[in-house]
């Protein structure tokens, strides 16, 4: 399957793995102390030395109704330049950013499951020349569950993904067809069985609702379906019409109506209420668990760690450590994947857009991003980014966060913001009402530090 | 015929000027067509005045509905004298206000003076453009006031119109000789016959006495110059008499202070002259005075019978009050008759867009009202818009006008709310009579309406509306008018097909959109105009609007009892679909007092958080949150409603 050449290649990546173990022993305990040493009022020192990282396959087969992602539907994809690609700038981020941990890998797009499983191994393989990837580190894989496709989950096990996340969507075939899906109810059921197979308590399913046409009832006989074939993980999302999408031409032509807004709201109490019920938590507005199947990555995401994307289109946020800095930087890679390779193939990589983060722009989005977890935003994490202000010295004296508190919205203690049950189905209500309260901390202490002549020139993260 | 004025024409542009280049002293005022003109007799002599006698003077006015081509042939008039050159350009040469030529109707009156050879005769006839509509009542009237005799000018396509009537009225009950003038005859729709129909029956003219007319081509517009002098008698003025002169119009100079239009009654006025007024008992100094032609063109002296201007050191255009008899300050005089100061009958707030703006709206409303001493201003402040101001105008256009010139002059874009009318209450309760030191007050805002039972009556503005229309639009009409309270007064056929309706409307129902709701049950058809005509008691009452309890001052309204429920419906369910779900429940109510008479509920929003949020996803939905974050610092917050500005002015403005 391989050429000789690219056998070769991979050997030599596995002898590095090797190394990288026993180097990677040594670094982790270097950490563990570090971060014992670095607590109490410190300064804002906010890089770390671990990320995880996000590599974007932009290909499909077909185009779904619903989907704007950054996405291509290529005939003949040159899968052996992709993997250079991939690998190379796979490589080149992780010098830049210095990080010396991977703790989650995440294969995403478009389709990755039409990637060849190989592609995975090596680009898993580069990670592992350049940091500590653990043996037990979280390695998704988005896949669809189209026949062929499950067919080749055995060889992606192989490459070394250890957890599923299937784009199942919809238990009813008239839906599968409304969404543009490419696969049966009963494709659905076979991608399920085997991954659950291959992966046991690692399988996640996607479930889309908010379908044209679809009542709460309907909804409920579907997740029980779920529910009786599924694993530890399902995330739900509603389904919301971009523009640019053949559904949403549709909508407003008028040819298929969504629910309404309160139809939406009842569907989704209706999933929070029967996961529940099945034993399920949930831990962030559209993701639930049970035995422990949280998807380390995305919390990554969600409390605020560096990320490193790879790929057309991938984002980042990560301090380019190895070039020197300190700052967070938002990335993006460039889009279109043509163009993506050709950068890759001239520069290493094909970073598109670099903005150095201040620290207010941290700061908001570790309290957007916190608050959709329901542990919450934690002040401990929030004080390691606002330079020792704790969350209850800011939200505290809020009157919009105290109101949001006292209609029964937020939760504020000593150590954590938190939205309650009620208060996470209407975040986006109650966020910007605390990006202003922050924004006005902040502007005050600046207005403070040039009283005081202190200056926080940059507000940026040291 | 003008041979005078052509020895006098100008080298640069063979119009006629009668005076030097003074271009140094009048830079203000210099005309913009000369400029740049150094002549070299500049300083030669300024135009005698005192060569016209009043027996060989003529002050008249055109009169006309709007588009009847009043300034067409005010144009031609000055043509024909030779006072303006006939150059293809000379459009609206009298209406200098972009809103003016815009919409084709005069604000400020202007004055030309012209020389007429008659008979052997040097005439000199001062036509005094009036504002043309009727919410500029006084204007017209002061104006018609300096004149003896008018052109009452109907459009032979459209007839009779309701402004017509309106102003012929005006100019009878001055006892002014009227000269009925059909214009517009050489289109093709012109129906002269219908249109000398109307005004026979209504006016009571003979056909002999009515001139068919084309301004535009200049058919028979000569003739018109010789029946001025025929049937106009000249000014009842006596040069013997100590100087006396009705100021008719003033504007504001930036660097002269005001500039009066005055029509000299009696007597004579020169530079140094030490003048006052009846109303006024300053005493300023002449400084410069001169006649219109209808550029500034300074003069010596104006004499008894005269109309010109005169610039006295008048800082403001209060000072310069609009009907004002001036006179010697050394030899006071019996003031004219006629002299009240404007009374506003429309109110709009008017608010910047943004509070930044607020000062330059401040500037702009400043100047605006030196140039116009009929609009009032009051300071006002509101939760929702902000600081602005309350202005009063005299009536609907007015406010228009107002706001156009705003805009265009002063490049301020600014909030207007609903207009609103004065109402009065007749109080009964002892208390407050002694707080008001009167029985009677005017309420100009909703805040300031007494309790029903501390009043006998309230008392709202009433106007004596006049339409005229095609009749198949009667009955529809008629609805309007019932709809809106009118009462009809009077019912006359003015020709075979056209009906006169006389109609007692209060103000408070025309002023939003009465005009506009007539013209499109007309297909545009019929026109109207409208005289104050008195308060008369009215079962008023304060309409209030709550959000979750409480109580939004700026939405308050003063309406008549039968219109409550439905004013109070409509402005709930419209705050229904301007104020967007949140995350409390909105109630919305409007009520009268205690008593809730419409009541809306927005629901609180069960779920409003989108479904996905991974590393590609933060950026969008960071901007998408920060940007509704800047948006709720631009709301206004009442109790735990935020408020977009933009539902705000959705409800207010008009």
């Amino acid at each position: 399957m391989f050429s000789s050449k690219e056998n070769v290649l991979l050997l030599s990546i596995r002898l590095y793995r090797i190394r990288n173990f026993f180097i990677s022993r040594r670094f982790s305990s270097q950490i563990s102390e570090r971060s014992q040493t670095s607590s109490g009022p410190a300064p804002c020192n906010i890089t770390a030395d671990d990320a995880v990282v996000y590599v974007h396959w932009p290909y499909c087969k077909k185009r779904c109704t619903y989907c704007n992602f950054n996405k291509y539907i290529s005939a003949s994809v040159d899968h052996a330049r992709m993997r250079r690609c991939l690998v190379q700038e796979t490589a080149t981020l992780l010098q830049q950013s210095g990080v010396r941990r991977v703790n989650s890998v995440f294969f995403g797009g478009g389709t990755p499951s039409l990637a060849l499983p190989h592609t995975m191994a090596v680009v898993l393989e580069t990670i592992s020349q350049h940091a500590l990837l653990p043996a037990d580190a979280e390695v998704t894989l988005e896949a669809n569950p189209s026949s062929t496709e499950t067919d080749k989950l055995r060889e992606f096990k192989t490459a070394g993904i250890n957890r599923l996340s299937l784009g199942i969507q919809a238990f009813s075939p008239p839906d599968l067809h409304l969404l543009g899906r490419d696969h049966s109810v009963e494709d659905s059921l076979r991608a399920l069985q085997e991954g659950r197979t291959l992966f046991p308590g690692r399988v996640s399913i996607d479930l889309i609702f908010g379908r044209p046409g679809q009542t709460v009832e309907a909804w409920r006989g579907e997740l029980q379906q779920a529910l009786s074939v599924c694993d530890d993980h399902v995330s739900l999302y509603q389904l919301t019409l971009e523009r640019g999408t053949a559904l949403f031409r549709q909508v407003e032509k008028k040819q298929q109506t969504v629910p309404d807004p309160d139809t939406m709201a009842d569907l989704y109490a209706c999933a929070r209420e029967t996961l529940q019920n099945a034993g399920f938590q949930q831990y962030e507005v559209s993701n639930f668990a049970r035995n422990g199947a949280e998807s380390s990555h995305n919390l990554s995401y969600w409390r605020g760690k560096q990320y490193i994307g790879v790929g057309p289109g991938a984002h980042g946020r990560f301090a380019c450590k190895g070039l020197g800095r300190t700052d967070r930087e938002a990335r993006i890679q460039t889009l279109e994947p043509q163009q993506w390779m050709g950068r890759v193939e001239r520069l290493g990589h094909a970073t598109a857009k670099r903005t150095s983060l201040s620290q207010l722009d941290i700061l908001e989005e570790i309290l957007m991003l916190g608050l959709r977890t329901t542990e919450g935003l934690a002040n401990e994490r929030w004080v390691r980014f606002s330079g020792g202000t704790s969350l209850h010295d800011i939200f505290g004296t809020s009157v919009a966060a105290q109101g949001f508190v006292n209609a029964g919205l937020l939760e504020l203690s000593h150590s954590v913001l938190r939205a309650t049950h009620t208060g996470l189905a209407v975040l986006d209500s109650i966020i910007p009402d605390l990006l202003l309260a922050t924004q006005d901390w902040y502007r005050h202490r600046c207005d403070d530090g040039d009283k005081t002549g202190l200056h926080y020139t940059s507000g940026r993260a040291e | 015929m003008t041979t005078l004025w052509r020895s006098l024409a100008c080298p640069l542009c063979q119009r006629i000027r009668l005076i030097s280049h003074n271009v140094g002293y009048l830079a203000p005022f210099a005309s913009r067509r000369h400029a740049s003109s150094k002549s070299p007799e500049n300083h030669a002599g300024q135009i005698d005045m005192s060569q016209f006698p009043v027996e060989n003077i003529r002050n008249f006015s055109i009169i006309a509905h709007v588009d009847h081509g009043k300034s067409t042939l005010a144009d031609r008039l000055l043509e024909i004298t030779g006072t303006i050159s006939q150059e293809a350009s000379n459009k609206q040469v009298l209406d200098k206000l972009q809103v003016e030529r815009e919409r084709g109707i005069t604000v400020k009156a202007q004055t030309a003076s012209m020389v007429h050879q008659y008979q052997g005769k040097t005439y000199l006839l001062n036509l005094i453009d009036t504002p043309g509509h009727v919410d500029f009542n006084y204007e017209v009237s002061r104006s018609l006031a300096a004149c003896q005799g008018v052109l009452l000018l109907v459009d032979a396509n459209q007839g009779v119109q309701a402004q017509t009537v309106a102003n012929f009225y005006l100019a009878f009950e001055a006892e002014l000789a009227i000269i009925p003038v059909i214009n517009k005859i050489d289109l093709k729709q012109a129906d002269v016959e219908s249109t000398e129909e109307q005004m026979r029956r209504l006016f009571d003219f003979k056909n002999e006495d009515l001139f068919k007319i084309s301004a535009k081509l200049g058919i028979n517009c000569e003739e018109i110059l010789d029946a001025v002098i025929q049937r106009i008698p000249p000014p009842k003025s006596d040069p013997s008499k100590p100087w006396k002169a009705l100021l008719f119009d003033s504007t504001y100079n930036h660097f002269r202070g005001a500039v009066t239009n005055v029509a000299v009654i009696d007597g004579k006025v020169q530079q140094g002259d030490k003048i006052s007024s009846a109303h006024n008992s300053k005493v300023y100094e002449v400084q410069e005075l001169g006649i219109m032609s209808p550029d500034y063109q300074s003069t010596q002296e104006l004499h008894a019978g005269q109309v010109g201007y005169l610039i006295a050191g008048m800082k403001s255009i209060q000072e310069a009050r609009i009907g004002d008899t001036l006179h010697l300050s050394s030899s006071p005089v019996e003031p004219l008759p006629g002299f009240k100061p404007a009374k506003p009958m429309v109110f709009g707030g008017i608010f910047p867009m943004e509070q930044s703006e607020y000062r330059d709206l401040k500037v702009a409303v400043d100047r605006l009202t030196l140039n116009d001493s009929s609009v009032t201003v009051a300071k006002d402040s509101s939760p929702a818009l902000g600081l602005g101001f309350r202005l009063g105008f005299l009536g609907l256009l007015h406010m228009e006008v107002f706001n156009q010139r705003l805009e265009q002059e002063y490049n301020a874009t600014a909030i207007v709310t609903t207009p609103s009318v004065p109402c009065k209450a007749r109080l009964s309760s002892e208390k407050l009579i002694k707080q008001y030191k009167t029985d009677e007050i005017t309420i100009f805002s909703p805040a300031e309406f007494p309790e029903k039972r501390d009043v006998t009556e309230y008392l709202e503005p009433i106007v004596m509306g006049t339409i005229i229309t095609p009749d198949v639009h009667l009955n529809k009409i008629f609805s309007l008018c019932e709809a809106k309270r009118g009462e009809q007064v009077d019912f006359t056929y003015i020709d075979a097909s056209r009906v006169l309706l006389k109609y007692k409307l209060p103000l408070n129902e025309i002023v939003v959109d009465f005009y506009d709701l007539l013209k499109s049950i007309t297909s545009g058809y019929a026109s109207f105009d409208y005289e104050d005509h008195s308060y008369e008691p009215s079962d008023l009452v304060k309409l209030d609007v709550l959000l979750n309890g409480q109580v939004i001052n700026e939405l308050s309204t003063i309406v008549h009892k039968d219109k409550a429920y439905p004013v109070g419906k409509t402005l709930a369910s419209k705050l229904k679909d301007v104020i967007p779900r949140q995350l409390y429940e909105v109630v919305i109510q409007a009520a009268l007092g205690n008593k809730v008479i419409a009541r809306e509920t927005i629901r609180a929003y069960k779920k409003n958080v989108l479904a996905k949020c991974y590393g590609g996803d933060i950026s969008r939905k960071m901007k998408l949150l920060k940007r509704q974050a800047e948006g709720k610092k631009r709301m206004k917050k009442i109790g735990n409603v935020d408020i977009p500005k933009d539902a705000f002015i959705s409800v207010l403005k008009r």
